[in-house]
């Protein structure tokens, strides 16, 4: 197994899904010969041709609403939006169209299109290249939302969503394209949409975080071990449907609950998260569930270092979920 | 917008023009009438319905029968057909059930679609006629995209798309003409321009003279032909299908027409437009036009009795599909996804145990 970078990982799920199925297709801007802004098409033009690499012209109502009808008639359509950013032209396209199709037609459509997007900050882009949207999706019946924090996982979750039946918006936290690396299985590899990953076992606070959170969860893990304080690190990885199981079962083993996400606070995912562990652990919690997140602001960018949650601010929340 | 360059096949006189006739047999000639006819008896049979409140809305067609059956008859098995919610007629045409066409009015089990959407959102894959959604043209960069893998699969098919001339100021339009004109895809877009989109006249969605000519922007021809002469209508399609099966690219049609009645049981046109203009277009009935040519050709004799023939047909549809039974309650929870999620599968539990 080689170690690889996550944007690498991508590249390597779309080449072996192409490779093992010749109704895969990969639409987008500037994907075939500029192989893609963050280069997770390079090489597959080439190596596929022009017609299962399709570069389009610059319109993302277009390119979503062309991959629905793509997927409507047979092929397995995966279309990049250069950044998570500039979905809302076809916003839409996903929360009307795509997410629908099987409901409304009562099964005899279906829609299932892969939408990847680096989503999140970290990387300077300022407003609109850092905004983490997972929320709108997530409250859309009928869309799986997934989002990897290793290599391995970006290759085995993106194969399995390509393979689905359902649509799904892949989100890529592109802070991590390059800054992390890991040994990713060769071939075809999958990790199932719907079970989540431990990152870390511990038995006093249970932290849920995904995507470009995961790296700063570590840290503040480490953080709090040398207080004395053990973290369980959970990463659902596919964000909904959630894997509920593996978090209701950590929750009432440590009886602490801290979510951790870079998306801005009110509405966010972590609000569902604290929810669903309050219905369900009630009895088992020792303290309230703490969120750590975004602020309810634009994405600044020269702040940008303050709005992103970092170690020092989940260590406080550990600390207060500890202390209560 | 001007009268300029529309092509009609069908003469005041009641006769055909040799030139532009496509020469149907006398069967599928008969065939358009009786479609029409019965087109115009759903129409009135469900406004009486919405008005009576056993239905919930409805969208009437009436004055635009030319175009969706004549567009309807051109569609050949293989053509997918991306309608827009007033274009009930062109699945109808393709062989669309009645039964299941009524059926969705109601929404009841004989619906297809299970109660999923509102009237006039009819779908049918084995005729690929697809689901019909509220949001006006969203399905025009849908028919570019099956149309996408038809051309990769190298299938000679066509993709039929309608739209009104509201859906040419949307994005999803310049979207779909765009991507249709650069990847070169067998994309007809039949664009009925029925004058209003809602309460706003044509001059309000545009300032072009023509509907049509903004094909020229994308690359693609455009057409403009009288909506009102299903003759016509079925040449102009039929040949843009034929080019589009042909491998030669999509095309643009314009279709000069006009909604008699309400935009939907919800709207009231007087407040938007005259009598005068009204009954102007009134002496312009498709159905009667294409009745005196059909008179003409000794094909014809009794009008009434055709329209009779077609309002019991539809009395007998709505006995059916009303006295249907609900759709059960646990259906809301299906095709959310392929399989049911645990959180759908709670919130179904919840409910159907009364706990939720
Ligand atoms: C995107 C969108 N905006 C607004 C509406 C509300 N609406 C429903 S029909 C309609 C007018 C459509 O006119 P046109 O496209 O000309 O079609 P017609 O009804 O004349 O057949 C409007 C504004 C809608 N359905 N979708």
């Amino acid at each position: 197994m080689a170690e690889v970078t996550l944007i690498k990982a991508i590249n390597d799920a779309l080449a072996t899904e192409m490779a093992r199925d010749p109704s895969v297709c990969v639409l987008g801007e500037d994907i075939g010969r500029g192989g893609g802004v963050f280069r997770a098409t390079e090489g597959l033009s080439r190596r596929f041709g022009p017609e299962r690499v399709i570069d389009t012209p610059l319109n993302e109502v277009g390119i979503v609403g062309m991959a629905i009808g793509m997927a409507m008639n047979g092929l397995r359509p995966v279309a990049e939006i250069e950044f998570s950013d500039f979905i809302y032209p076809a916003f839409d396209q996903i929360v009307s169209e795509m997410a629908k199709m099987r409901y409304r037609s009562a099964g005899q459509f279906t829609a299932a299109v892969v939408l990847r997007a680096p989503a999140g900050g970290g990387i300077r882009g300022g407003h609109y290249h850092s905004q983490s949207p997972e929320a709108y999706y997530i409250h859309t019946a009928g869309l799986v939302v997934a989002m990897p924090s290793t290599p391995a996982d970006a290759k085995g979750l993106l194969s399995s969503a390509i393979r689905g039946e359902d649509p799904v918006i892949f989100l890529e936290p592109k802070a991590l394209y390059r800054t992390v690396k890991g040994e990713v299985p060769e071939g075809e590899y999958l990790v199932p949409l719907g079970v989540g990953r431990i990152v870390r076992p511990g038995s006093d606070v249970t932290l849920v975080t995904w995507g470009g959170m995961v790296p700063v969860a570590e840290k503040a893990a480490a953080d709090a071990a040398t207080e004395g304080v053990d973290v369980e690190i959970i990463d659902p990885r596919t964000l909904w449907p959630l894997d509920i199981a593996m978090i209701e079962a950590s929750v009432k083993r440590t009886g602490r609950a801290v979510v951790l996400h870079e998306a801005p606070r009110t509405c966010g995912f972590g609000a569902e998260i604290s929810a669903l562990i309050q219905e369900r652990c009630f009895l088992h919690l020792k303290a309230p569930v703490a969120r750590v997140t975004g602020f309810d602001t634009p994405f600044p960018f020269a702040l940008e270092p303050s709005y992103l949650p970092d170690p020092e601010r989940t260590l406080r929340a550990i600390r207060a979920s500890m202390d209560f | 917008m001007t009268d300029a360059g529309i092509l009609s096949v069908l003469r005041p006189d009641g006769t055909a023009d040799p030139l532009l006739d496509p020469g149907l047999p006398d069967p599928e000639l008969l065939s358009l009438y009786r479609h029409m006819v019965l087109l115009r008896a759903i129409d009135e049979k469900a406004v009486a319905l919405q008005r009576s409140g056993r239905i919930a809305f409805f969208a009437p067609s009436t004055g635009q029968e030319a175009c969706s059956i004549g567009a309807g008859h051109a569609v050949r098995e293989g053509d997918w057909i991306f309608p827009a919610y007033r274009d009930h007629g062109v699945g109808l045409m393709r062989g669309y059930p009645l039964a299941s066409l009524i059926g969705q009015l109601f929404g009841h089990t004989t619906d297809a679609t299970r109660g999923r959407q509102m009237p006039n959102h009819w779908c049918d894959r084995s005729i690929r006629l697809v689901s019909v959604s509220s949001p006006v043209a969203t399905q025009l960069t849908h028919a570019v995209g099956a149309a996408y893998a038809a051309k990769v699969r190298g299938e000679r098919v066509a993709v039929l798309a309608t739209f009104g001339d509201g859906g040419t100021s949307t994005g999803d339009f310049h979207a779909a003409m765009n991507f249709t004109g650069v990847f070169r895809l067998p994309v007809v877009f039949f664009c009925e321009n029925n004058r209003y989109a809602i309460s706003h006249p044509v001059e309000r969605q545009t300032a072009s003279r023509t509907l049509s000519e903004k094909a020229a922007g994308y690359g693609l021809p455009g057409v403009r032909v009288d909506g009102n002469d299903v003759l016509a209508v079925r040449k102009v399609v039929g040949d843009a299908m034929e080019r589009a099966r042909a491998g030669e690219g999509g095309t643009l049609i314009e279709a000069l027409t006009y909604r008699l009645g309400p935009h939907s049981t919800s709207d009231d046109p007087t407040v938007y437009r005259s009598e005068a203009e009204v009954a102007g277009w009134r002496e312009k009935d498709p159905i009667r036009r294409f009745a005196a040519f059909l008179k003409g050709r000794g094909l014809l004799e009794d009008p009434a009795a055709e329209e009779a023939g077609a309002k019991e047909i539809v009395r007998a549809a709505v006995e059916v599909a009303e006295g249907a039974p609900p759709v059960p309650l646990s259906s809301m929870f299906e095709d959310v996804y392929a399989e049911i999620p645990w959180h759908l599968a709670e919130q179904r539990d919840s409910l159907l145990s009364g706990t939720g």
